[in-house]
């Protein structure tokens, strides 16, 4: 039955001009990447301070000297990434629950949980993470966790009230017909909550949790404030023995190494979302 | 208004609204509502967007809280606050005009939920049952679909097979074929010819005129938020005796709707 369709001259002629802007574009795309590329490197190498700078935050000998404390430092800090990332979802998600709720006897959980989201997206992290760290051993209370602990219960904290806002916009996203289809088939309001709205409601809001996680990624270094040793504050360490910056970079350089996945992760997420959707 | 025509259909009495009143805000939409419906009748709800057929029928699956009245389920007082009105609603089947399927589970999923987390039946049984339904109503090949990989009459007879699947005593049509495209409509109308013919209690919001001629045993006119006129659908819709039913009946004919 299939006939092999060919193209008739208008098309062909068609096919050939689109080819030949391809080709233009791919050029002028080219040229252009040069060209900018060339005159960054020139500003920037060309510039009076270059040879003082590279020396004090480009030095390779020091780099691989740094290398190992760091990486030791960042195993700290992809721990750290798990478990935070973990309690602040579940939080978050049970703070977003709370918010939901219906009901006279719920209101204090509503007001609690409003309340929480108001203070914890306000509050700066390091401010929860010197109080956390430094204020709650202060009380000499028996059984206080580690200031490693601590700091990281401060990171969830903080997190947990973001990540509530994204879970409620989610929850609030789903249609109320569809609620109304599941009590209708005699599901209670949390049996709905949990077959009907959180599957619609995350699958929504996978791309904004996951780009908050990214955000979490790098935050988690913020506990070098409070001691722990983390690939921060090895490669700090490191600079104060050798009095070179390079350790900055080269933790920086892992950290960004750490989150490509992770942001790799949400692109695909997002995609096919938008793809879903389409 | 006409007297009260829905002992005579089945003998029981299934459904009995008395003095119901609802309102949104200050627009008053049932005033007063008296209604029965008796066991294995077919009792078609007409008038006017907005005269009220669709928030009845909420009122009367407990999604709406009314305002003023009682409605009487089986002889149980099922608005009375202190009633579990999710073990009423197990006993009612709703279908709505945007079928309102889960799009995040296929069909075999949509039909089993209730059976499975309401009524704690074991997942083989479920599916086993929720596909013989889906096999009476043509759509055996398409368990494993997802609502959007459907057509919108597919997806409208999938939501009565989901509503179906508790056995419920009433079941409550809202509007089902409003959505559709018109040659989609002849397929969910066939469906529910079926279901009468099997002796299953409905009470139906529509605007297909044919179709409540054809499958109603009984054809309540709404208007002003109460039952202005009702009757054997020949009377309501070939004679009515209200001037505001016959107003209603000529616009209908006017778009070429009957």
């Amino acid at each position: 039955m299939t006939t092999t369709h060919s193209p008739s001259p208008v098309q062909q002629e068609r096919i050939a001009y689109r080819r030949r802007q391809t080709i233009r574009s791919v050029l002028i795309a080219a040229a252009s990447t040069a060209v900018v590329g060339l005159i960054l490197m020139v500003a920037v190498t060309g510039s009076p301070g270059w040879d003082r700078v590279r020396a004090s935050f480009l030095d390779w000998r020091v780099a691989r000297q740094a290398l190992p404390s760091v990486l030791g430092g960042l195993w700290l800090n992809v721990r750290l990434l798990v478990f935070c990332a973990a309690g602040a979802l579940v939080l978050g998600l049970l703070i977003a629950l709370l918010r939901t709720l219906r009901g006279p006897v719920f209101f204090p959980m509503r007001a609690l949980s409003a309340g929480y989201t108001y203070t914890f997206r306000g509050l700066p992290l390091i401010i929860v993470l010197y109080v956390m760290a430094l204020g709650v051993p202060g009380l000499r209370l028996a059984g206080t966790p580690s200031v490693l602990v601590l700091g990281a219960i401060a990171i969830v904290l903080t997190y947990s009230g973001y990540l509530a806002e994204v879970f409620r916009a989610g929850i609030e996203s789903v249609h109320p017909s569809q609620v109304a289809a599941a009590r209708s088939l005699g599901l209670t309001y949390r049996q709905t909550m949990r077959h009907v709205v959180l599957p619609q409601a995350v699958r929504r809001v996978a791309p904004p949790l996951l780009n908050d996680i990214v955000a979490l990624q790098k935050d988690v270094g913020l506990i070098s404030l409070a001691g722990p040793i983390d690939a921060i504050r090895a490669a700090q360490i490191e600079v104060g023995e050798t009095f070179n910056f390079t350790p900055y970079i080269v933790a920086g350089a892992l950290f960004v190494l750490l989150a490509a996945p992770l942001i790799a992760v949400t692109d695909w997420v997002t995609l096919r979302a938008a793809r879903r959707r389409a | 208004m006409t007297g009260s025509a829905g002992a005579s259909a089945g003998g029981r009495t299934v459904l009995s609204c008395r003095g119901v009143r609802k309102s949104f805000r200050a627009n008053l939409v049932l005033d007063d509502l008296d209604l029965d419906v008796g066991e294995h009748e077919v009792v078609a709800l007409i008038g006017a967007s907005g005269s009220g057929k669709s928030t009845l029928l909420r009122c009367v699956n407990l999604l709406e809280e009314i305002d003023d009245g009682t409605i009487h389920l089986d002889g149980e007082h099922i608005t009375d606050p202190r009633v579990d009105a999710d073990r009423v609603r197990q006993r009612i089947g709703i279908v709505f005009q945007a079928y309102n399927l889960f799009p995040h589970m296929s069909v075999l999923a949509n039909i089993t939920l209730a059976p499975r987390r309401v009524h704690r039946r074991p997942r083989a049984e479920a599916e086993a049952h929720a596909r013989e339904l889906l096999a009476r109503v043509g759509l055996a090949d398409k368990a494993d679909a997802y609502p959007d990989q459907l057509s919108g009459g597919q997806q409208q007879r999938v939501a009565i097979v989901r509503a179906l699947v508790n056995s419920p005593r009433l079941m409550l049509l809202d509007e089902v074929t409003s959505a559709l495209d018109p040659e989609l409509v002849g397929e969910v109308l066939a469906l529910i010819r079926d279901l009468k013919d099997e002796g299953m209690t409905m009470l139906i919001a529509t605007h297909e005129m044919a179709f409540a001629r054809d499958v109603a045993d009984r054809v309540c006119f709404l208007d002003g938020g109460r039952v202005l006129e009702q009757g054997p659908p020949a009377q309501v819709l070939g004679e009515p005796t209200q001037p505001r039913t016959r107003q209603f009946l000529r616009r209908i004919i006017e778009a070429g709707r009957l």
